[in-house]
């Protein structure tokens, strides 16, 4: 055996492990999973059988199954795009100022590292009805009406929203400000010299220097927001999703179908849907970005 | 030689342990985690274990949100407890499921429940025909008011509401608002999902004429005229008079202990909290009458015989569940928990308590709603009051969808 060889197989040998621990734990139960959801097993039902697609069929004839996918989407499709917006506009200022970038940073990022349900529940109790919710405290003291945030069916779901854009700008202007930081200098510099200004420099050389981040960023907050579940637990009343279902999230559905109604069964399917969706916009998301982000 | 000795002992200890163990019969029982429910439950275990040596009986835990996700996974798993605390709403769904074991009938028959315990105790630990659950204690509802609030308003701190119409008037009187208009003190707390929807199923409808359920509780019949009407009343309070509305101050229970809300429709089991409350002077009432039909919800939580508990174990889980439901244990019950006796005759004893009549007295009208999915049938009339109230859905319309969806639950369980 050369040496290179043993070289492969100690490094083999190490990740092994690794290997077991995904087909175990990840691939095996995710398997397990798509046949179970073939079947009807309950928690509370003695004997489990194979009846085809039928809980497929309850699933997309159920309406609160229907509004917890069109919620999911509505978090995906606002909250990526304005999560990744506003954090490079962040990350551009903040690689602007000469000082005090590590504070803002650690200001930026704070949300990010706090507990998501410590911060849900903050969240849910500055949004009270007056005359507990520190936010229409202020609106009240403005002379300006109360808004009802959680308890709307039309604003719950915006509320809780902004709380998560809130917390992943965090991890955003992050990483897009360790981007900043891996542009070389020269290229923004001969650019100058050849007369370009602040925009065009953005425009052309910072923006599409930054793509890979920008596309790596889009696909993690993409998958993020279409798994959202802890925020909405939280901040619905009783963990519910509501008012109305109006924020239930399609892990949340997912979550109750299980545990509360012990429909295992109907909670594998409803996994099995939304992880093709998950699976089929990242592909997409790849496929649009790949052109765009390699220089 | 030493080292022989040595062995020998320890062999005589072994034998010896074993010969005791085998004698030792272990059973375990299984409760969520409410405080003075638990330590009480030590204290039982204790006196029981010392009347019945040979008995060890072990108490495990649960917090109340993962209670029943925990009794589904472990009861078909094997690893369930003996004995099992559950709600008696949770009945029909748990001996469908096979986890609780019949009664031994001759223990446990119509006779033993018809002679120790209240009518609709009877009624729901039974299904099929069969006897599966006996409780301690039972609750019923109450209105709770705050004398301070009462004051201020102008009203006589010790004269609450007896009418509906009265409780409609009180309630426009203790409420008050901001400048911009906003509710800030809440004169009835509606909370749906708290004892709200209870309050509505088995208290309102009856009151405005109509009955909620057929006799089997099968067939859903509320969305009635007279239903409406009473479905009505209810969101009325939030939509036209604004005496309050749901989730104000988080929920019910926090605002009125926090004097936000001046009077509340709570169960016995508050009692408890509202009395480790400061500075909070309150009073509990009979609900308020209409048209002179006074009702009320009942409830319990009950304890029942896991299926496949068998032989010494059987016998002793026996032995355990008659101690915990006797009237010994009730009254203590009552005295650190704050539940009623479930057996109609301890009740006599507490006729002149102010604090415990008004409940006791409610159970004389109780009724206790014959739920084959709580959360689920729960949801749907939370969902008609927030349709109402949020999406200015009508009132009838809101029920009659309800109604239906109630249905569909039902006929669900039944099917199948």
């Amino acid at each position: 055996m050369t040496l290179a060889t043993k070289r492969a197989l100690t490094a083999y040998l190490f990740l092994a492990l690794p290997l077991v621990f995904f087909l175990c734990v990840r691939l095996g139960p995710m398997v397990y999973m798509l046949v179970m959801s073939f079947t009807n097993w309950g928690l509370l039902r003695k004997t489990v059988k194979f009846i085809g697609f039928e809980n497929y069929i309850i699933l997309f004839n159920d309406p609160v199954f229907l509004q917890a996918l069109g919620n999911t989407f509505r978090y995906a499709v606002f909250g990526a795009p304005i999560v990744i917006i506003l954090s490079l506009l962040i990350a551009l200022l903040l690689d602007s100022i000469p000082k005090g970038k590590g504070l803002f940073r650690l200001i930026y990022v704070l949300p990010y590292i706090t507990p998501v349900v410590a911060v849900s529940w903050v969240w849910r109790w500055m949004y009270q009805p007056p005359p507990l919710g520190i936010i229409n405290g202020i609106l009240g003291i403005l002379g300006l009406p109360a808004g009802e945030f959680l308890n709307s069916p039309t604003q719950a779901l915006p509320s809780i929203l902004a709380v998560n854009v809130w917390v992943e700008m965090g991890y955003c202007t992050t990483i897009f400000l360790a981007g900043l930081q891996t542009i070389p200098k020269e290229m923004s510099e001969a650019a100058r010299i050849d007369g370009a200004n602040d925009q065009q420099v953005l425009r052309r050389i910072t923006l599409p220097l930054l793509m890979p981040i920008t596309f790596f960023l889009m696909v993690m907050e993409g998958i993020q927001f279409l798994r959202i579940f802890t925020q909405v637990y939280n901040m619905s009343m009783q963990a519910m999703g509501g008012p109305l279902n109006s924020t239930k999230s399609a892990a949340l559905y997912i979550y109750q179908k299980a545990f509360t109604n012990f429909e295992m069964a109907r909670a594998a399917s409803a996994s099995v849907v939304l992880f093709l969706i998950i699976m089929v916009v990242t592909v997409l998301q790849v496929r649009f970005f790949d052109k765009r982000v390699n220089y | 030689m030493l080292k022989r000795n040595n062995v020998l002992v320890v062999l005589l200890f072994a034998i010896l342990a074993f010969a005791v163990s085998a004698q030792t019969v272990t059973i375990t029982y299984w409760q969520y985690y409410y405080e003075s429910k638990v330590k009480l439950m030590d204290e039982l275990i204790q006196k029981f274990q010392a009347a019945n040596p040979g008995i060890k009986v072990e108490q495990v835990t649960f917090p109340y949100e993962s209670y029943n996700q925990k009794v589904a996974a472990s009861i078909p798993a094997g690893e369930g407890p003996d004995i099992i605390n559950l709600f008696y709403g949770w009945l029909p769904t748990y001996v469908k499921a096979g986890y609780l074991a019949e009664l031994p009938a001759s223990d446990f028959n119509k006779a033993y429940f018809d002679k120790n315990f209240y009518p609709f105790v009877a009624e729901s630990v039974q299904f099929g025909g069969k006897y599966y659950s006996v409780p301690t204690a039972v609750r019923t509802l109450s209105l709770f008011w705050n004398k301070k609030l009462f004051k201020d308003a102008g009203l006589d701190p010790n004269t609450p509401p007896k009418t509906l119409e009265e409780l409609e008037a009180y309630s426009k009187k203790l409420s008050k608002y901001d400048a911009q208009g906003n509710l800030i003190q809440a004169g009835l707390a509606m909370q749906p999902t708290g004892q709200g929807h209870n309050w509505i199923r088995e208290i309102l409808f009856r009151q405005f004429g109509n009955t909620p359920y057929s006799s089997d509780y099968r067939k859903v019949t509320y969305a009635d005229a007279n239903g409406v009407a009473a479905f009505k009343w209810y969101t009325d309070r939030i939509t036209k008079d604004k005496v309050g509305y749901p989730n104000f101050a988080t929920d019910d229970v926090t605002a009125f202990k926090s004097g936000k809300a001046a009077m509340n429709i709570d169960g016995s089991f508050r009692i408890a909290t509202l009395k480790a409350v400061k500075d909070l002077e309150w009073g509990v009432a009979e609900l308020p009458a209409y048209k002179g039909i006074k009702s009320n919800y009942a409830s319990f939580w009950t304890h029942g015989i896991v299926a496949g508990t068998s032989g010494k174990k059987l016998d002793a889980a026996i032995k355990f569940l008659k101690y915990i439901t006797s009237p010994e244990v009730q009254e203590l019950w009552l005295e650190k928990v704050g539940e009623l006796p479930a057996n109609p005759g301890l009740s006599e004893k507490y006729k002149n308590d102010p604090v415990i009549s008004p409940f006791l007295k409610g159970l004389a009208y109780a009724h206790a709603t014959a739920f084959v999915d709580e959360a689920g049938q729960r949801t749907v009339l939370v969902d008609a009051v927030d349709e109402v109230v949020l999406k200015k859905v009508d009132p009838a319309v809101a029920l009659k969808n309800a109604a239906a969806k109630e249905q569909a639950l039902i006929d669900d369980f039944w099917k199948q």
